[in-house]
């Protein structure tokens, strides 16, 4: 599966995970400090009024889910005999929000949708593949959403093989 | 402790620099985007970018634990709305050291929430080259000293 196999569109559900206390305090401790994700009781005196997890928390769960997702698919492809593209690395994401925040035993559900693909004239060999990445808790609110870039290899040697 | 207030447009903060072992790259990948290139020295020498290399969600979690460090720990920090843009710019590879340098971009008070206002900030993190590895543009969200504690106001 290369770039060209692709369709805009395309909606992929990629898992759900369950936050707890101690990995929200862990992941805190880690890379986001600060009180409201690391204390209950500080978190009760702030403005979210319980212990929530970082933001960069629910990216990271959705970017292993999405992996994970991805992985399975190219495993899929390869017990066919199918070729697999190599992907990677990201230029970058765009218009990330974290409208509500996650809280202790929250499950949020993510998912990836293709919104673009574009073929680049710098870069022949791949092509850029612009997806939604979204989190919805169990109540069906929106918590997680970004626009994720990621280059995918193209089928060039096909092409390069009709052509001769 | 910064407030709302204390976040003048122009303003540039410099961290101190964070070094990265191969061990934290790893460690994060096998947690979170467990993908060849940032998982295993000899699984990525056939990836588009070769040799092992830093998720680019790893560099942000660590632009995020710098930030906290140097400004959130010390402020009435109350979260974020959202990210405009992250750029990754060039790979981030074990031994790099990582420098930030954050400036303040814009500052405005919330008109829906009286007791807090939005920053602006756009960050530039160089490696040891003083190459850019990471441009990231955000707002962050601050309580206003007038709505602090009458004892923390006169401080």
């Amino acid at each position: 599966m290369y770039f060209e196999d692709l369709r805009v569109g395309t909606r992929t559900e990629v898992g759900s995970h369950t936050f707890t206390a101690d990995e929200i305090k862990a992941f805190a401790r880690e890379f986001d400090p600060q009180p409201f994700h690391l204390d209950e009781e500080a978190a009760a005196r702030s403005h979210f009024g319980a212990l929530c997890a970082s933001g960069w928390h629910t990216a990271a769960v959705c970017l292993r889910h999405i992996v994970l997702a991805r992985q399975h698919q190219q495993a899929e492809l390869r017990r066919r005999g199918e070729p697999v593209a190599r992907t990677g690395p990201s230029p970058g994401l765009r218009d990330l929000k974290w409208p509500r925040p996650v809280y202790v035993g929250d499950t949020i559900a993510f998912a990836q949708e293709i919104v673009e693909l574009r073929t680049l004239a710098s870069r022949p060999d791949v092509g850029l593949r612009v997806a939604r990445l979204t989190g919805t808790n169990q109540r069906g609110e929106l918590v997680y959403s970004v626009l994720s870039s990621t280059f995918i290899e193209r089928r060039i040697r096909h092409l390069d093989g009709a052509q001769t | 402790m910064r407030a709302f207030e204390d976040f003048k447009v122009g303003e540039i903060i410099e961290f101190t620099p964070l070094a990265v072992t191969a061990a934290d790259i790893k460690s994060f990948a096998a947690r979170f985007d467990p993908q060849p290139m940032h998982l295993d020295e000899a699984a990525s020498q056939n990836t588009i970018v070769d040799g092992l290399t830093a998720s680019g969600l790893h560099i942000v979690c660590m632009h995020m634990r710098l930030f906290a460090d140097g400004i959130l720990r010390d402020s009435t920090s109350m979260g974020s709305p959202g990210v405009e843009e992250i750029r990754y710019l060039a790979p981030v590879r074990p031994g790099d050291s990582l420098t930030l340098r954050v400036e303040i971009a814009g500052a405005r008070p919330s008109k829906s929430r009286p007791e807090m206002g939005l920053v602006n900030f756009r960050s530039h993190m160089i490696n040891g080259d003083n190459k850019p590895v990471l441009e990231m543009a955000a707002t962050l969200m601050f309580g206003r000293r007038a709505a602090m504690g009458g004892s923390e106001v006169a401080i």
